[in-house]
């Protein structure tokens, strides 16, 4: 029996990876709208109230995911920009520059969903916590990569500058997420671990595992999309591009 | 024919690494004392700002003694970043930077001797004026100390990583505003535990974790900072 072997260079070039990029989007959003209905009927109807914290905890099935995403997608950000680095591929430059505003609203969006669960819980909406400074710090990072990318014209070089600012912020990463077990703060520890057998009902945990699967395939899905948009922005005068604009 | 040629090419010494790191940094900091009005007003920036605390907040003793030690800190982590700007530029610009890239000297080194010259004329200068500030903030004796020690210890971080900032904003137009969004960010846990260690001191409790932490940045800062440094340099110049 013939081995298939997988090109995987092949989506390296940008022409291929649109047109993949093209059709895969509709299969991510779907996925992502039917599991945030599902995950957020779990976690709304039917997941109990917390002997607690009242029905105020409920805003962890956004926090959570959101917080989760701001961190796996730096680290998807800074995978892409030492792939860029090292094989000095194109397209990975162009998917650490899509993800970077995805991270930075999912960031933003972590902050603010933490702020409002502080005020009923902690009786504020922000202290000076050692996750919630870091994960500020995430924010800025963030921040950092876009307003170097965007300072620098010379596109190669904002994109190996950005890459290498991306890489060197990966500490911070780390730091994030330890940050609840070195420093005693207030934030509250990690309620899922996959060492230990987790601290909440069954119907929260899957409720929130549901809104996590959801935020990756919205994550996804948007940084396809624009992923296609930075494709066309740069090729604009190849002339698969110009075949393609002209088609739609 | 080329091997047979004029001695003079092959008998020039070529200069060692060691020796090209000393001359580089004895030439910035040459150029450093020629122009000590740059070198000063960040002294005085330094001096400056911690002074606008007490003017902002009152002079309630009490509270400026709880307040001293952030505030000297976070003055140190702004005076050591305005020099930074130049650290690369005035080379880009006369070319000296192209003819470092070009050296036979592997480059994070000679960046090194780069990075060693500016701590020499900022956080080095901001430690010894800091105890003036101490008495102004009145922090006492042991405080005092601990903080000149911690400025010791965490304004060497903030030169290499702000290095890093300054290769990467070479040459970039508005990098003086673009410089402290890249690199206060990694600034702060540098802020953090060197306030907190002065702050440790002055309540009578250990400081030895926080300089442990702050010597551990700075060990990760040697080894990291001037590779990432040279790495953005040669992307900047290419």
């Amino acid at each position: 029996m013939p081995v298939h072997r997988i090109n995987w260079f092949k989506y390296a070039a940008p022409q291929n990876f649109f047109a993949l990029a093209g059709r895969l989007i509709p299969w991510f959003s779907i996925a992502a709208a039917v599991l945030c209905v599902a995950g957020l009927y779990l976690g709304l109807w039917l997941a109990p109230t917390d002997a607690q914290q009242g029905d105020a905890y409920r805003i962890i099935f956004v926090h959570v995911p959101a917080a989760w995403m701001s961190m796996v997608v730096y680290l998807a950000m800074a995978f892409w920009a030492a792939i860029g680095l090292i094989f000095n591929s194109r397209l990975s430059y162009m998917l650490a520059s899509a993800v970077a505003p995805t991270g930075a609203w999912m960031t933003f969006l972590a902050l603010w969903t933490g702020a409002l669960w502080g005020k009923p819980t902690w009786g504020t909406y922000w202290v000076w916590d050692a996750r919630l400074t870091s994960e500020l710090v995430l924010l800025f990072l963030y921040f950092g990569f876009m307003a170097l990318h965007a300072a620098i014209d010379d596109l190669r070089r904002a994109d190996r500058s950005a890459a290498l600012l991306a890489i060197v912020g990966v500490v911070n990463v780390p730091i994030i997420y330890f940050s609840v077990q070195w420093w005693n703060t207030l934030h509250q520890g990690a309620s899922v671990s996959l060492t230990k057998a987790p601290s909440m009902a069954p119907p929260m945990l899957i409720g929130m595992l549901v809104m996590a699967i959801a935020f990756w395939m919205y994550c996804i899905a948007v940084s396809l999309a624009r992923a296609r948009t930075i494709i066309l922005e740069r090729e604009r005068h190849a002339r698969w591009t110009q075949r393609t604009l002209g088609a739609a | 024919m080329s091997r047979t040629g004029p001695p003079a090419a092959a008998a020039a010494p070529a200069a060692s690494v060691p020796d090209a790191m000393r001359c580089l940094l004895l030439r910035d900091i040459r150029l450093a004392v020629r122009r000590r009005a740059d070198t000063l007003s960040a002294l005085v920036f330094f001096v400056l700002v911690a002074s606008l605390f007490p003017l902002g907040v009152g002079p309630d003793s009490a509270l400026l003694r709880t307040m001293g030690p952030g505030v000297v800190w976070v003055a140190a982590l702004l005076a050591a970043m305005l020099p930074l700007g130049r650290m690369f530029a005035d080379d880009y610009q006369d070319g000296t930077l192209e003819q470092l890239l070009l050296s036979a000297c592997p480059l994070p080194l000679l960046v090194s001797a780069k990075i060693a010259a500016h701590w020499l004329c900022s956080g080095f200068l901001l430690a010894l004026v800091s105890p003036l500030l101490a008495v102004q903030f009145d922090l006492g004796w042991p405080a005092t100390g601990v903080l000149i020690l911690s400025l010791l210890l965490g304004t060497p971080v903030l030169s290499l990583v702000g290095a890093v900032g300054a290769a990467l904003t070479v040459g970039v137009r508005g990098a003086a505003v673009l410089m402290p969004l890249l690199v206060l960010p990694l600034f702060i846990p540098v802020l953090i535990f060197g306030a907190a260690a002065v702050e440790a001191s002055r309540s009578g409790l250990g400081v030895a974790g926080h300089f442990s932490l702050l010597g551990a940045f700075a060990v990760l800062a040697v080894v990291g900072a001037p590779l990432a440094t040279a790495a953005a340099l040669r992307i900047a110049v290419e």
